[in-house]
């Protein structure tokens, strides 16, 4: 994905320029190693500071919602399947959007490159030829890029946009033959005494601080369920019931509409594996309906939906 | 001021003899990252960890506290009687406590333990805690601790302060407390004048490496609408989410909201973390919020920790430099940069 950069920063150029937009929304350069900033570059002098690597993790259509302007917004795989779902919910219109499309090779998973070096701090990395170089005041470690994806890069099969209005490369070849669900099955194979035990150990750690929620685009609720107050819904403590309730309320009420995009995963500041719940609710739309989230912009989503031969042997 | 040394093959007994009289809290690894707990025997405290992921502020001011109880039981004859909940002041000991997050309960005392004011939980564990910190040899580059008047050794906030020398600590007391914890620590032999160098040279270079990153002075000197009145703070908060991450990782975030819960016939009031971020942290009874709008919030923060606590209580940001919010910020939403925006020479007005 070298060489983005200079292509984002031409492509925003030329749009603020001709007017075509009045702002583009990208990336700029973190300030600490594996990091950077979603920025919203509003005129043509703040165009330079956009930048582009594989720390750019974040999902920018979460955004999106509720702007009134022209935007032109820098989309991976699955930010670009997250447009789609916001045109699908009319969160935002498209013609207000020009995308410019990322062929993604995954992003790089920071806490496990932290998690490698061992205590030591780095100052600073770089990305070339499919490894990563980490520098610190005293070491130098080089890592296969491939082998540091985030969990849900690792296994994407879609890292071409599916919507866009110029892409920044040429499209990167599809990951083939991934199994997706290994440890969807692994949870599947347990007693209900043991999934509760899996699922409880999983949430433990949980501080409510809801990154996992705001990092998500599809969390777009004026008043979410948890901050419902007259009546209040559910108990603000870290009362396993209560942590319990608002992660499965999470997990479905994102059924059918997550695409995997790993952004609740990759903000959890304490290192909670969110994906474990919503990969369940995937892996049974996908098995149900043949569907997946945020592919095809045309047709109405199963869920929101009702078709006479939809299956409904869980109806019991 | 004693100062003692003790040789790091000595230290797991030393801890054992505390453990038999107090109860010693100490940074142990588990799952991703370090996090002060309780010691058990057979705990491993590893004290060449950086830092804890979540603040020790937890041991003051827990996430989530029940305050009080109470029945609404109809045939109690103390239904409706809110009554203290019981809680455990055992002496304790924290053990390893880095000096800045040490510093920031004195910080936080500034609303917990005033001359009219005294919270009831906080005070009484402060009092019945000895803060046993650990210097920092080696801060994290995301670290701007003297910056904002505390530094990787300063001992301003702890009874006691280790300094790692390579094969053992030197221990130095420096109130009260310290004094009696260092003469429970029975394998110490007195200080040398070359270990005493040497932790002065380890301070010394642990300053350097740290630097001066901001100067918080020129933001105080700021007027206080020019700066809540600046165009950067659009530039700020675009990328911001809205999460509590920053403030509940951070060691000098004290907010918290009162809810009663009640299960049946029994209710607890619990007092727990809240964040400046959250919507709802402002909403009014009447349905107005004076911080609907994510730029007031972001800016709260900022303006709360950098310009309108040095002004209140005239004793310095209300930042500690630990760097949790720039390491862990979903968002990277870097608070030295914030700063240097707050401190630059021209705010100009959009």
């Amino acid at each position: 994905m070298q060489g983005y950069t200079e292509r984002i920063q031409e492509a925003a150029r030329r749009l603020l320029a001709d007017k075509r937009v009045d702002v583009v929304i990208g990336f700029r350069k973190g300030t600490v190693p594996f990091m950077n900033e979603p920025f919203l570059a509003k005129n043509l002098d703040q165009v330079r500071q956009l930048h582009w690597d594989g720390n750019c993790g974040i999902n920018l259509a979460n955004y999106l919602p509720k702007r009134t302007d022209r935007i032109g917004i820098v989309a991976k795989g699955c930010d670009s399947r997250n447009i789609v779902v916001h045109l699908l919910e009319y969160q935002i219109k498209r013609e207000q959007l020009y995308i410019l499309g990322a062929p993604c090779r995954g992003m790089i998973d920071r806490r496990r490159i932290l998690a490698s070096l061992d205590g030591r701090d780095p100052s600073s990395a770089e990305e070339k030829d499919g490894v990563i170089k980490v520098v610190g005041s005293d070491f130098e470690v080089t890592l296969d890029r491939q082998e540091y994806l985030q969990e849900n890069c690792s296994i994407c099969i879609h890292r071409n946009p599916v919507i866009f209005d110029e892409l920044l490369a040429e499209p990167v070849p599809e990951q083939q033959d991934v199994d997706r669900y290994p440890d969807v099955r692994q949870v599947e194979a347990m007693s209900p005494e043991q999934r509760w035990v899996y699922f409880d150990d999983l949430i433990k750690t949980c501080i409510r601080c809801y990154a996992c929620r705001n990092a998500c685009p599809l969390c777009f609720c004026p008043t979410c369920f948890v901050e419902e107050s007259r009546p209040q819904w559910v108990g603000k403590s870290i009362d396993p019931t209560d942590v319990r309730t608002f992660h499965f309320l999470r997990a479905y009420h994102v059924a059918g509409r997550c695409t995997d995009c790993g952004a609740c995963e990759r903000a959890c500041p304490v290192g909670i594996k969110m994906r474990q719940f919503t990969k369940k609710l995937e892996k049974d739309i996908k098995e149900l309906y043949g569907y997946e989230a945020g592919v095809i912009s045309d047709q109405r989503p199963p869920l929101d939906t009702y078709r006479p031969d939809d299956p409904q042997q869980f109806i019991k | 001021m004693t100062e003692i040394y003790i040789a790091k093959d000595k230290l797991p007994a030393t801890i054992g003899k505390l453990m038999n009289e107090h109860l010693v809290y100490g940074p142990v690894f588990e799952g991703q990252y370090h996090e002060f707990i309780e010691l058990k025997a057979g705990d491993k405290i590893d004290l060449a960890y950086q830092n804890t992921r979540l603040s020790p502020k937890g041991l003051f001011h827990p996430h989530s506290e029940r305050m009080c109880q109470f029945s609404l039981a109809k045939d109690d004859p103390e239904a409706g009687i809110v009554k203290e909940a019981p809680k455990d002041y055992s002496a304790r000991i924290i053990l390893g406590i880095r000096p800045c997050d040490a510093y920031a309960f004195r910080l936080d005392d500034a609303n917990f333990d005033t001359p009219t004011i005294k919270d009831p939980w906080w005070t009484k564990r402060r009092a019945a805690t000895t803060l046993v910190g650990l210097g920092c040899n080696q801060p994290c580059r995301s670290c701007f601790c003297t910056s904002v008047g505390t530094g990787p050794f300063d001992p301003s906030g702890l009874d006691v302060l280790l300094t790692d020398l390579g094969d053992g600590f030197l221990l130095q007391a420096f109130t009260e407390k310290g004094e009696t914890f260092a003469r429970k620590v029975p394998d110490g032999e007195p200080a040398s004048p070359a270990a005493r160098q040497k932790a002065g040279a380890l301070k010394q270079s642990a300053e350097a490496q740290l630097g001066t990153q901001f100067d918080p002075k020129a933001i105080a000197e700021k007027d206080m609408l020019e700066l809540f009145n600046a165009s950067f703070w659009d530039e700020v908060q675009f990328s911001c989410i809205n999460c509590g991450t920053c403030t509940f990782l951070c060691p000098t975030c004290w907010c918290f909201d009162i809810q009663d819960e009640v299960n049946e016939t029994q209710g607890n009031r619990m007092r727990i973390w809240d964040s400046c971020m959250f919507p709802l942290f402002t909403l009014h009874g009447s349905g107005h919020n004076p911080r609907s709008q994510k730029l007031q919030r972001v800016r709260q923060r900022f303006m709360h920790k950098l310009k309108y606590y040095p002004d209140k209580y005239q004793s310095g940001v209300a930042c500690v430099g630990c760097g949790r919010c720039v390491q862990h910020c979903p968002v990277n939403i870097d608070i030295r940069e914030v700063a240097r925006l707050m401190s630059a020479t021209c705010v100009c007005p959009a």
